[in-house]
């Protein structure tokens, strides 16, 4: 069995190994045609930018994109610069210069890899897969007895912030800057998939095809690790089951398919603000522009964040979103979970978080203001700031480099809920619900606690659960996503997560429960 | 200001520091020399086993001690000289104090066996008993074998603690069926099943007679009273715990095997109380013992002497008996008094149920005249605490017990649930004809 494992993890690595490698190998030559067809498809005017790709990258063959892709930059940016400077604004290109490097690559790639997609696929892809369910099958044997498989976690390096930690975390930021910021280092990558995308769209893959079919890959893999690790507890499979479900058929396969019948791309339980360009200008006109189908979306996604969100939150807690349906908790809940145990549990981090995950929902939220008075009003400039610009930011740092980067490039230092915890505008939102008007908590089961803190220390989501269960006190939190890890963990079954009345759900005690009861009213009486 | 003095900063003395706080402003000072900060006992197998680090079984941040203006002292205390008011430390110094509270815990019984204070010997209790596990028995390479003395709770936590590490592990039970003095048969006969499944070497009715040590002093080996002798690299000596109270012998404050107190948790001595595992009580309290090392009962003393020391006289009155505890993967929890064969009363009955395939099993005690239910010991089910002592408050009895226990249940959401099973075969040996009933949130919270 220990054996089986090893060989699994050599040909995930190998397979690891060959999908990091892609970025920097492959064969770029663009030819004439193709390149003459490219600017009449996007429309270009600048005749500085194509005389440019014409004389420099047209018919020559490049070794990998680090050749291929400053010589494309670097032609449109000189050319919009000019441009710019003899006030020719038309012929002003819009494309971002990565996008373009990004786009020309696409077309550009040749050789070995856009020649062997499918043994390509395989070799990245197929070796990781059957690596890593080499590695975690075995588990079933090994792991034993049913019961909570925590042994060791902090002697391990990978979790325990060791090595190789560390180098998870670097090539997860790594993946995540390509992804945000480099997209034409992802244009092998692109490869590989696209015969699913054009299977499910008829379009060929882009960076974020690569994104979203991983995803699911990860999220399948790490949950069948899920489904091994916690098999004595029905509340996490069926959980992992939800998340996993809605991930691959309404992040992935939907939004994909409604494409494939000339519908907008659209993730039906994405909810505003998380899903926080909903309401940009090119979103709305795109829907109003989709007949009917784009009509219900506008109708279904503000239904869905006034009505249905908060209602649900009423009746089952955030937990219904949070870590049932949503993908970024469904990431967290499945790569993520060997990681939970590193959020900080100290009252300043509860501090930060809070200043932090209210500060992007009102961020969010003018930002939305602005937008939407700029969209009725027919203008690009509200109070004298620009709309675009407050949109740019926002998307910068919020939606890649807070969600994307720190929220899951930091997951093996920061545990698996940075992006949840400190950032997510619809969680703080939902926060809101579930602390002020909810039937959920986390029922302390009178004075069974230990005070042992396998509650707190296994929190993804950074809640000292210890501090209230050892004054028997019940859990409820803004914050509590109700993975139900704390309850799993508990060794003297102090926790249950619970939709009950409303009444007594917050329950400050003086004196626990088991000591005299007179001394009980005693107390609490005067 | 009047200065409370606390030694140990366990469980009980920490509780009474946290409420004298609550109620009042007098200056707290806590005395230990075995840690800074109060840590949970409880807690420090899973450091070992690496579900926690050391810092996690800690349950407040170190500011949370100057915030709260509670002084804590590392250091060991030699003597209490009452006359003076003042604590004698090893160091030298000494601390006066105006009141005294002696929270000072337990210590492993050793019963005098030869090779007992041998290196790679001990008990689990302290953090430096965590750091003797770690040193002799860090690895199966290290260790080779371990041999466990003692057939309790804490013996079974350390049986767990080494498999972990894959050492192997020979388990010494006097009784002929583990916890067999406490559990009733068909539970403790579950759990000698279980320790077996995890490959722990389970010796039933079989005694320590001596350790052997090797040319260095550590030990070596061990022999039992079979004639065995078994080969091993760590011995843990996990036959009970007795009050850590040997500083105190000629202080002039009466102690028996602890210290003894009255329910107002004072000793024979002015000013002076003792609370927790060192408190021995001059006549036991219903069914518990005078002398009771359970985490939540030294708790329930802290809160207790806190309210004394703050002009609210209040007597240690504990409610009904509740209990928890985990051997290896299976939850234990009681509520009431549920006595094994060898203890029980010939009034008290048993119903005992038990899953055919899965470590679950309950046992439900009652009067055999009036069908009073008078306790339940749970495995590998939850249990609401606060319904089980409503329902020994109000003297139910045990059909009423099996018709409402929906809603008694307390295991994690889409968990199966057998109490139709369990009711089932309550009809079957009893020949009653109970169904059920549906578990209720009005009920459960007594909402009108």
């Amino acid at each position: 069995m220990k054996t089986i494992k090893n060989i699994g993890l050599i040909i995930f690595l190998i397979g690891l190994a060959i999908f990091t490698a892609l970025p920097v190998i492959g064969t770029y030559s663009l030819s004439s045609e193709q390149f003459s067809d490219f600017v009449d498809q996007k429309g270009i005017k600048s005749e500085l930018f194509i005389t440019d790709i014409e004389q420099n990258i047209v018919d020559k063959s490049f070794d990998g994109m680090l050749a291929f892709a400053p010589k494309v930059t670097k032609a449109l940016e000189n050319a919009n610069a000019l441009h710019r400077k003899n006030k020719e604004y038309k012929k002003v290109i819009y494309t971002k210069p990565h996008d373009m490097a990004a786009e020309l690559g696409k077309k550009a790639g040749s050789g070995f890899i856009v020649d062997n997609k499918g043994l390509m696929w395989f070799l990245t892809f197929g070796l990781g897969i059957i690596g890593a369910l080499m590695f975690i099958l075995p588990n079933v044997v090994l792991l034993g007895q049913k019961g909570i498989k925590n042994n060791g976690i902090y002697h391990e390096n990978a979790t325990n912030r060791g090595w190789i930690a560390w180098l998870v975390f670097i090539f997860l930021v790594s993946f995540y800057l390509i992804l945000y910021f480099r997209s034409e280092y992802a244009v092998n990558w692109t490869y590989l998939v696209d015969p699913i995308s054009q299977s499910l769209s008829g379009n060929l893959a882009g960076q974020w095809f690569v994104y979203g079919f991983m995803y699911c890959v990860v999220m399948v893999v790490m949950a069948i690790r899920m489904y091994i690790k916690y098999r004595h507890n029905m509340y996490q499979m069926v959980r992992t089951t939800s998340v996993l479900f809605f991930q691959i058929v309404f992040a992935f396969l939907i939004p994909e398919i409604m494409v494939r019948l000339q519908m907008p791309y659209y993730d039906f339980k994405n909810a505003f603000p998380l899903d926080y360009d909903f309401f940009f200008q090119w979103n709305l006109k795109s829907l109003l522009n989709s007949g009917g189908i784009g009509l219900f979306i506008l109708v279904w996604g503000i239904v869905l964040t006034l009505v249905i969100v908060p209602v649900m939150v009423y009746f089952f807690g955030k937990r219904w979103y949070c870590s049932w349906v949503c993908g970024c908790g469904g990431l967290a809940e499945t790569l993520g979970d060997p990681y939970r145990q590193h959020s900080s549990k100290s009252l300043f981090s509860w501090k930060v978080e809070r200043w932090l995950i209210h500060g992007v929902l009102l961020f969010a939220l003018v930002m939305t203001g602005f937008t939407l008075y700029g969209f009725f009003a027919e203008t690009s400039t509200v109070l004298g700031i620009k709309v675009q610009s407050i949109m740019d930011t926002y998307s910068f740092l919020i939606g890649a480099v807070f969600a994307g980067v720190i929220g899951t490039g930091f997951y093996p230092i920061f545990g698996n809920r940075v992006w949840c915890r400190f950032g997510c505008p619809l969680a703080a939102y939902l926060g809101f619900v579930q602390r002020f008007k909810s039937r959920f908590r986390i029922t302390t089961n009178g004075g069974q606690c230990i005070s042992c803190g396998n509650c707190s220390t296994y929190c993804e989501q950074g809640i000292d659960v210890r501090a209230y269960a050892q004054k028997g006190e019940n859990i409820v939190r803004s914050s509590c996503v109700g993975c139900g890890v704390c309850s799993a963990v508990c060794p003297r079954g102090v926790l249950k997560l619970e939709n009950g009345p409303e009444q007594g759900r917050i329950n400050p005690t003086q004196v626990l429960l088991g000591n005299d009861p007179d001394l009980m009213e005693l107390v609490n009486n005067k | 200001m009047e200065h409370i003095v606390i030694i140990g900063n366990g469980i009980s003395g920490i509780t009474a520091a946290r409420h004298i706080r609550k109620l009042s402003d007098k200056r707290i000072t806590v005395i230990s020399a075995e840690t800074d900060y109060f840590f949970s006992r409880t807690a420090l197998m899973y450091v070992y086993m690496g579900h926690m680090k050391f810092e996690h079984t800690q349950p407040y941040e170190p500011w949370f001690w100057k915030k709260n203006r509670i002084q804590l002292v590392k250091a060991f205390v030699k003597n209490v000289n009452h006359q003076d008011k003042l604590l004698e430390l090893q160091e030298g110094q000494s601390i006066s104090y105006d009141k005294l509270i002696i929270a000072t815990g337990s210590k492993p019984n050793k019963f005098g066996w030869p090779g007992q204070d041998l290196k790679g010997v001990q008990g689990l209790y302290s953090k430096q008993d965590l750091d003797g596990v770690e040193k002799y028995a860090p690895d199966n390479k290290t260790c080779k074998r371990a041999v466990i003395v003692g057939g309790g709770l804490i013996g079974i936590e350390l049986a767990e603690m080494l498999r972990t590490r894959n050492i192997p592990v020979t388990f010494l039970v006097r009784e002929n069926s583990f916890w067999n003095g406490v559990l009733p048969a068909g539970e403790s006969q579950m759990i000698n099943e279980h320790i077996l499944e995890h490959h722990i070497d389970l010796k039933l009715a079989t005694n320590l007679t001596e350790i052997i040590p090797d040319e260095n002093g550590r030990a070596k080996a061990i022999k039992t009273d079979k004639d065995e002798t078994i080969e091993c690299d760590f011995v843990g000596l996990t036959a009970g715990v007795s009050p850590n109270v040997d500083f105190l012998k000629n202080s002039g404050i009466d102690i028996g095997r602890g210290v003894k107190v009255n329910r107002l948790l004072e000793t024979n001595i002015t000013d002076i109380y003792a609370i927790g595992d060192c408190a021995e009580q001059h006549e036991a309290i219903g069914y518990r013992r005078p002398i009771e090392a359970v985490w939540y009962t030294g708790r329930m003393m802290g809160e207790t002497v806190a309210q004394t020391i703050c002009g609210n006289k209040t007597e240690y009155k504990p409610g009904h008996w509740f209990n928890s505890a985990k051997f290896l993967d299976v939850e234990y929890q009681t509520y009431g008094w549920v006595f094994s064969e060898r203890s029980k009363k010939d009034s008290e009955k048993h119903f005992h149920w038990r899953h055919p395939n899965e470590k679950i099993c309950i046992t439900v005690a009652y009067h055999s005249d009036t069908n009073k239910f008078l306790g339940i010991n749970t495995f590998g089910i939850r249990m609401r605490h606060e319904i089980f002592d409503r329902w020994l408050t109000e003297e139910r009895n045990v059909e009423y017990v099996m018709e409402y226990l929906k809603d008694a249940n307390f295991d994690p959401e889409f968990y199966t649930h057998y109490e139709e099973n369990i009711i089932q075969k309550f009809n079957t040996e009893m020949g009653t004809s109970i169904t059920p009933k549906k578990k209720s949130w009005k009920r459960i919270f007594k909402i009108a």
